[in-house]
């Protein structure tokens, strides 16, 4: 009878199956790399040693449901105790269970081989994106969740999310890599605990504020791979996607070039004075980018959580009490200071004082911002939040 | 409910009955009265609870943000969990257990009668507590049910509230725990020696041991919160030397053994009712109790395999790797002995035992991916995702829940004398059993292609499965308004159908409480019974 059910649960999941979309997987990915592929295999070795026993004991017992049951006028016999079988069905899961320690104890310490490494990135999980600082070259960028994904997954957006490429999967700076290298990864957090995950790799690590924890990939097919934050970190836990191009070795030295002469106009942008127009407009993005999502895009902020911008006194107020407070952050507030760079960080300043409803008049530029950052200890643990 | 109240014709104790009116249930001490407010509490927590889960389904429909907002629809998991746990499962177990327990060792109450009703009004006021948050400054906790650190200390004004309600919920537990060790070890019928107890009376004896162990040092954990959050101190906090995966140790030391909290009167009432409907003896009724013994000292050296992606030394994810793998033992050697107990029986389906089989099946499912969780290689894949949330929930829902859907048509007949009605009975069954399936089962693929648990908005490729699970949820849901209406329905009278003293054909042979009258008398067992029934040797 138990059959019946089951039948026709596993028919409406056929018939939902006919209907789904062509990337859709029933299965763990096999991965792009050799431990995904040896986490696949265990995978599908334990999978396939659950369906046996399965089908021996629920064998057993329908069995026994449709041969000894009253209706069919079978008679109860009456054994109870059987301690030769009971050793046996002791034993037989014991070696079962032995067989299969043996190959995940040896995957398991592969997966923990970080030794020779060829370069290394050091992941920071924030609330709620992710920081991605290459080691070995120097360069650092934020990676958050991109700006389509972020409008259609508004309450009651009105967007269609069927319409959006890659729908809570695109970011606005992906992690690029370079294929057929031992990278170690190293995570760590700056606020609450989150977890980097991306399937085709094989695994996933928690980063946790204060701890270092490290793994290893060593992609083997170049494309594009994506992920998602698996711990629980606040209220865009679902929308800080991971993004990972592996490009073969050579695009990859391009990659870094290109990327070594952004940090030099960059640094070279901060140096210019900028026209309050301009600190505004660029202001706008970022505010979209980084500060509506807990004050909302028109700044009304979430009574009693997320305070107000719009006509806020410590925005109107002293231009220095809000840069400090932007710097440095509070309670649930991040600290801004590391995550923007100084012209994103005077422009979306001046853009919140001169929109929102705000209209104070001034502006900050970008270098007097670079020179508050460089006053900034390096790792900054938000450790109150009074 | 008057199902309770006394029938002194069949009892020759003629002393006072219940009080009158509302007072009767405040101040009650009896087992029977408190055993009904417990089952009644639990049930309503179970339309509470559901109705979160159906806000999660609800939004989880469609992808796209539709009805709540991301911080609310954190709330709804995190209460969902604690409504769940500590005010449906637990509660209904201890329920079963105020009525059942006295009943089957031939007891004429629970041993600290006053205590039970303050453990009982001591769950009611954590739980009020609990929900009261959902109207605070901030919302309720929305950490998810584990409340980990730093990310439980950004909980609005909510965040004390909930944990004074943890330790009500504690301190509750503990007694209830400790009232049914002093029952059990003191009050048992002369002949009923430890091993001639029924199974479930075995197995909440061992669940009252894990609860005595486990409730401090959960609230040791939250105390240590509390602390955290407003007393300076950096138990969890490295930048004050503290550490967030400490917590996480802690809670899983708690965590783990409550789960078996949970599942092991699972286990009793299901070793009950299989041998009375399969009209022979329960297996291996001594290899039954080592088991369960077996299963609870493991429960309490595995814990750290809900935190496998933490960064645990080489040596600390092989140990509780192998350790928890372990744990497959005990658990096959019961599901192995309920086949041998239905093995050549003569069976019928009744209700209750249409219940049991979809538990073991069920069951069985939710433990061969525990099985696979547990290589600790895999789990980097399957850990925080949907694969997660169908295990636990196949060991819950078909598990826990349908095994009080099977005691609750098991005894009802005893507790009140009055038939349910068997027709729509099955229907209920029927309809839970195959909307559980539709409900949960794609939760397996969807946690395997990529999709992370507690997120309220997912790609579109997850679309099509989470629509069929929503579908099942909600089926799910509203078949259980079937179940109220079945109670309600049987408490009022039910078929009309006179029910006998032993209400299943030959159940005198399995349990002491079936030789009394139906329905049960008020007082029970003033004097111990002189014979007990030995049908399991």
């Amino acid at each position: 009878m138990k059959t019946k059910q089951l039948f026709a649960s596993l028919l409406l999941m056929a018939y939902g199956l006919g209907t789904a979309q062509a990337d859709y997987t029933l299965n763990l990915m096999e991965g792009v790399t050799s431990i995904s592929k040896d986490v696949y295999g265990l995978h599908m070795l334990v999978l396939w040693v659950c369906v046996f026993i399965g089908i021996v004991v629920f064998g057993a017992m329908f069995y026994s449901i449709y041969f000894h049951r009253k209706s069919r006028g079978y008679k109860a016999s009456n054994f109870h105790e059987s301690t030769k079988v009971e050793i046996i069905w002791t034993i037989i899961p014991t070696v079962i269970l032995i067989l299969l320690a043996i190959p995940a104890t040896k995957v398991m310490l592969e997966m923990d081989d970080t030794k020779d490494s060829e370069m290394t990135i050091k992941v920071t999980g924030w609330q709620w994106k992710w920081e991605y600082e290459y080691l070995d070259s120097g360069i650092r960028f934020f990676s958050s969740l991109d700006e389509a994904s972020n409008k259609a997954r508004q309450l009651n957006s009105g967007i269609d999310p069927r319409t959006v490429p890659n729908y809570l999967l695109e970011v606005d700076k992906p992690l690029v890599v370079p294929i057929n290298t031992k990278i170690r990864f190293l995570f760590t957090a700056a606020d609450v605990i989150h977890s980097w995950w991306v399937p085709d790799l094989g695994w996933k690590k928690d980063t946790i504020p204060g701890f270092i924890n490290e793994a290893w990939t060593s992609v083997e097919k170049a494309g594009t791979y994506r992920g998602q934050c698996t711990e629980l970190c606040g209220k865009d836990h679902g929308f800080m996607p991971i993004v990972v191009i592996a490009m073969e070795k050579a695009d990859y030295a391009a990659w870094v070039i290109e990327q070594k002469g952004e940090v030099v106009a960059q640094a070279a942008a901060a140096e210019q004075d900028w026209t309050q127009e301009d600190l505004i407009a660029k202001g706008e993005k970022v505010y979209a980018n980084n500060c509506a999502s807990c004050h909302m895009a028109d700044g009304a902020g979430m009574a009693g959580t997320f305070p107000a911008i719009s006509n806020s006194p410590l925005v109107t107020g002293d231009i220095d009490a809000q840069v400090e407070l932007m710097l440095n952050g509070k309670g649930m507030m991040p600290a801004f200071g590391q995550m923007l760079d100084p012209v994103d960080f005077a422009a979306v300043t001046t853009f919140i004082r001169n929109g929102l409803g705000n209209a104070v008049g001034d502006s900050i530029q970008p270098s007097a911002i670079k020179s508050l950052q460089a006053a900034i200890p390096e790792v900054v643990y938000d450790d109150d939040d009074e | 409910m008057s199902a309770v109240t006394a029938e002194h014709d069949h009892d020759d104790h003629h002393d006072h009955g219940p009080e009158k009116g509302l007072l009767r249930w405040i101040i009650t001490t009896n087992h029977k009265d408190i055993g009904t407010l417990y089952l009644l509490f639990a049930l309503a927590m179970f339309f509470v609870g559901g109705m979160m889960a159906l806000v999660i389904r609800a939004e989880l429909f469609e992808p796209g943000m539709q009805f709540v907002s991301p911080q609310f629809f954190n709330s709804m998991t995190t209460m969902h969990a604690l409504v769940m746990v500590f005010g449906a499962v637990m509660p209904a177990f201890v329920g079963f257990a105020n009525w059942q327990i006295p009943l089957m060792i031939g007891a004429p109450d629970m041993a600290l009668p006053r205590m039970n009703n303050m453990s009982f009004w001591m769950l009611v006021g954590g739980i009020l507590l609990l929900a009261s948050t959902l109207f605070m400054e901030g919302g309720a906790p929305a950490s998810g049910w584990t409340l980990y650190p730093p990310l439980v200390l950004q909980t609005g004004a909510a965040l004390p509230f909930a944990i004074f309600s943890v330790h009500m919920l504690g301190i509750s537990s503990i007694m209830g725990a400790i009232n049914i060790i002093a029952t059990i070890f003191n009050m048992r019928a002369p002949k009923m020696t430890l091993m001639k107890m029924p199974l479930f009376v075995w197995t909440w004896l061992i669940t009252a041991f894990l609860l005595i162990a486990i409730m401090p040092v959960f609230a040791g954990a939250v105390t240590m919160l509390l602390t955290d959050r407003f007393f300076d101190t950096s138990f969890f906090n490295a930048a004050g030397g503290g550490d967030p995966v400490l917590y996480q140790h802690i809670f899983w030391f708690f965590g783990h053994p409550e789960v078996y909290v949970m599942i092991l009167p699972t286990f009793g009432v299901a070793s009950t009712i299989i041998p009375v409907f399969a009209r022979k003896p329960l297996f291996g009724y001594s290899s039954m109790v080592y088991a369960t013994a077996a299963i609870a000292f493991l429960s309490f050296i595995v814990w750290a395999h809900h935190m496998f992606t933490v960064g645990m030394p080489m040596a600390g994810e092989l140990y509780f790797m192998y350790a928890t793998m372990l744990i497959a033992i005990p658990t096959g050697v019961k599901i192995f002995n309920w086949t041998a107990t239905m093995w050549q029986g003569s069976m019928t389906f009744e209700t209750p035992m249409l219940f049991s089989i979809a538990f073991v099946v069920l069951f069985t499912l939710g433990g061969f991916t525990g099985l696979m969780m547990a290589l600790a290689p895999i789990d980097f894949q399957y850990h925080d995702t949907y694969f997660i949330v169908a295990h636990f929930h196949y060991t819950l829902v078909p598990a826990s829940v349908f095994i009080l859907m099977a005691g609750g048509y098991f005894w009802l007949p005893k507790w009140t004398g009055n038939m349910y009605d068997e027709k729509l009975a099955k229907l209920h069954f029927w309809l839970s059993a195959v909307s559980v399936n539709i409900l949960f089962f794609p939760q397996h693929f969807l946690g395997l292609a990529g999709m992370p648990r507690r997120i309220p908005d997912y790609a579109v490729q997850f679309a099509d499965w989470n629509m069929v699970s929503s579908v099942g949820a909600f089926i799910f849901g509203f078949s259980q308004l079937l179940f109220l209406y079945i109670v309600i329905h049987t408490i009022k009278g039910g078929t009309g159908e006179k029910v006998s003293d032993e209400v299943w054909e030959d159940a005198h042979k399995h349990g002491l409480e079936w030789t009394l009258p139906s329905p049960v008398p008020y007082h029970t067992f003033a004097t111990p019974p002189e014979k007990i029934p030995t049908e399991h040797f």
